[in-house]
């Protein structure tokens, strides 16, 4: 399809994820006539689900890429990481956008959203969480401005916007770091609530500890991705090295973690054979100590597929991690479990079907993902083929 | 808040009339909804619900090596420094000083973070609506600021209910502990629980058996949250700064590179 100079290529693969987000702009009607209840499977003893717990916790911290990487190339200036500078960006501000959507599908009184810009309830972690999230997808709109401006040429907005980069790159760094750690602060009120395993005062800091380390694992996931659906040579060198990072960081969690355990007393509550533990167990040694295994065997980090499989974990285990801490840690004080309806699994189908739509549109028209070098394949890794 | 406004719940003296329910009914103007009470289930508890901001549930418990039943009312604690309003961004509910944590459906988000807050899970919300509300009891704040007390308490036929100021109602609990050591447990529930409520519960059998939660600290919550959200300010200016620093000085060795020669949009026609 082309209109102008812009693009869209209708596959059948995007022809479905259209339909999907149909279906779940109608699901979202409906909520927004009959209300939560008729919809959901959210109760009192439930108050958050699938939305909060999946769309706007885990995607804020799989869209933890933007900040890590704009860290590690324009603050760090480690260059060589470029190629995948803008490509984060992109991805950080589409995670950003969709979990803003579901935030906004998931409040009951939506029309009242700007009060905590003028009731200031600075004592509520939400209150950061939201001041945070929506000035940090204001600055990386700007941010991405920079990319927009160069496709719609607009050079004295262009300009404009490279002058105040720094500040905005900054700000796109201290904004993340400060919601990422509250989106784990808003549950150290849960005191009597969350499971002894990951109730902690050091919440925050797994949570944007996490949310940094999960940076380059996502970065390589889609960046393989996008090779694949494009048909293009994997930034693997880059990957592999970015894994440096991740091993680093992730020891360090590993260690907090443990150590953070014992000073609480919750060590024998490892071992307490409850469904708690068992996920615990679980989340620590399939998802933190086994990647780190592979990160450090130069055996498997130096391969393809060890690379991604490792950062696959990493990605998963983040996502894990979350939804232990909202569902099975909570699962307890609730007294009953939770289990999202058909109409929340479709509306999260879609947001993520118009993430991957939006994100087409926007490689396809925009200079976000670096030119091809057209240097000898077969050099280093293979592209993958796909038929 | 020493001068704040109490009840005292003597559980021994309860015979389950639901005076004080029918009362809140009344005088707060709650019509049962779609999904409230009128099916009551035949067994277990009555539930708080959005249009029932008290109810009364009755426990059958071993005691002495009998089976003796007991009642207990149930509402919003409302404590001294409470969860739900610290964790509330938009102000809507409040600690007044009279005692009562109130509601202010004007200002509510709908977010639910004072839900996930209650250390006693009271709040209840209206899940049906397109604009729904969290709905608790209010304590009648308009009767206390005129003197009276709530409704519930002034329907009391058996002096199941006392209110008075919070430090006369605790001394007027530990002289019922103190004539009846053989009757009462030692424990006052609310006195030091989320750090001390406005409700306090006097009870002849151990509260976890009549479905008091366990595990609520003593230490007002809201504490908890605030020894993490006062580092904020240093935070952002801290590592702010930092950042900047590191970007002044890296930019520096930073290799001159065109990036509009560096990216380019992706051919998907191919």
């Amino acid at each position: 399809m082309e209109v102008g100079n812009w693009s869209f290529r209708i596959t059948l693969p995007r022809v479905v994820l259209i339909g999907l987000v149909l279906v779940a702009a109608l699901t979202a009607l409906y909520r927004f006539i009959f209300g939560l209840g008729a919809v959901t499977n959210l109760s009192d003893q439930w108050p958050w689900g699938l939305w909060i717990g999946f769309d706007l916790l885990c995607g804020i911290a799989l869209a933890g890429g933007g900040f890590s990487t704009a860290l590690i190339v324009h603050v760090l200036h480690r260059d060589k990481y470029l190629p995948v500078a803008r490509a984060a960006l992109l991805t950080s501000l589409i995670g950003y956008l969709v979990a803003l959507v579901s935030l906004f599908l998931d409040i009951g009184r939506w029309y009242n959203f700007w009060r905590p810009f003028f009731f200031w309830g600075y004592h509520s972690v939400l209150f950061e969480v939201f001041w945070c999230i929506s000035l940090y997808t204001l600055v990386q709109i700007l941010e991405f401005g920079e990319v927009f401006f160069e496709r719609v040429r607009a050079p004295v907005l262009k300009g404009l916007l490279q002058k105040l980069m720094p500040l905005l790159l900054i700000l796109g760094i201290v904004l993340p770091t400060l919601h990422q750690s509250s989106l784990g602060s808003l549950y150290v009120i849960a005191v009597n609530k969350l499971h002894p395993l990951w109730w902690s005062m050091l919440l925050p800091f797994f949570f944007v500890w996490s949310a940094f380390f999960l940076g380059p694992a996502m970065v390589t996931l889609e960046g393989t991705l996008a090779a694949r659906a494009y048909r293009r040579e994997p930034e693997t060198p880059l990957f592999r090295s970015l894994t440096r990072v991740t091993l680093g960081m992730m020891l360090v969690y590993l260690a907090v973690k443990l150590i953070d355990l014992g000073y609480r007393g919750a060590f024998p509550r490892l071992f307490e054979g409850s469904f708690e533990s068992h996920m615990y167990l679980v989340e620590m040694v399939g998802f933190v100590i086994l990647p780190i295994i592979m990160y450090a065997v130069p055996a498997i980090s130096r391969k393809t597929w060890g690379v991604l499989a490792a950062s696959c974990l990493v990605v998963g285990g983040v996502v894990f991690n979350r939804l232990n801490v909202v569902f099975t840690g909570m699962a307890k004080a609730a007294g009953q479990p939770y289990f999202p309806s058909v109409w929340e699994f479709l509306i999260t189908l879609g947001m993520w079907s118009a993430l991957i739509l939006v994100y087409c549109f926007l490689v396809e028209n925009f200079p976000i993902l670096p030119k091809e070098k057209h240097s000898s394949p077969g050099e280093g890794d293979k592209c993958p083929e796909r038929g | 808040m020493g001068r704040s406004q109490a009840v005292l719940v003597d559980i021994t003296k309860c015979v389950g009339c639901e005076s004080c329910v029918v009362a809140c009914r009344l005088y707060n103007d709650l019509k049962p909804g779609p999904r409230a009470g009128g099916e009551a289930k035949p067994d277990g508890p009555a539930e708080l619900a959005p249009d029932r901001w008290t109810v009364v549930q009755s426990f059958r418990v071993e005691k002495d090596g009998s089976r003796v039943r007991r009642f207990v009312k149930r509402q919003c604690f409302h404590c001294l420094d409470p969860a739900c309003a610290s964790a509330c961004f938009a102000k809507a509910l409040q600690k007044t000083p009279e005692g009562p944590v109130v509601y202010n459906e004007k200002l509510c988000v709908g977010c639910r973070y004072c839900m996930i807050a209650c250390p006693f899970e009271v709040l209840r919300y209206e899940w049906d609506k397109p604009f729904p509300r969290v709905l608790k009891c209010q304590m009648c704040l308009a009767r206390i600021a005129n003197d009276q007390m709530p409704a519930c308490v002034s329907a009391c036929p058996t002096g199941a209910l006392t209110f008075g100021d919070r430090d006369k109602i605790i001394a007027e609990a530990r002289q019922r502990q103190y004539s009846r050591p053989d009757l009462y447990v030692s424990q006052i529930y609310g006195l030091t629980e989320a750090g001390g409520t406005s409700w306090l519960y006097l009870s002849d059998v151990p509260f976890e058996r009549l479905g008091f939660p366990t595990g609520v600290p003593e230490r007002p919550l809201p504490e908890y949250t605030w020894a993490v959200l006062r580092w904020t300010p240093h935070l952002f200016v801290g590592w702010g700064a930092l950042l900047a620093v590191m970007y002044l000085y890296n930019r520096r060795r930073a290799v001159a590179h065109s990036e509009e020669e560096m990216y380019a949009p992706v051919d998907a026609e191919e």
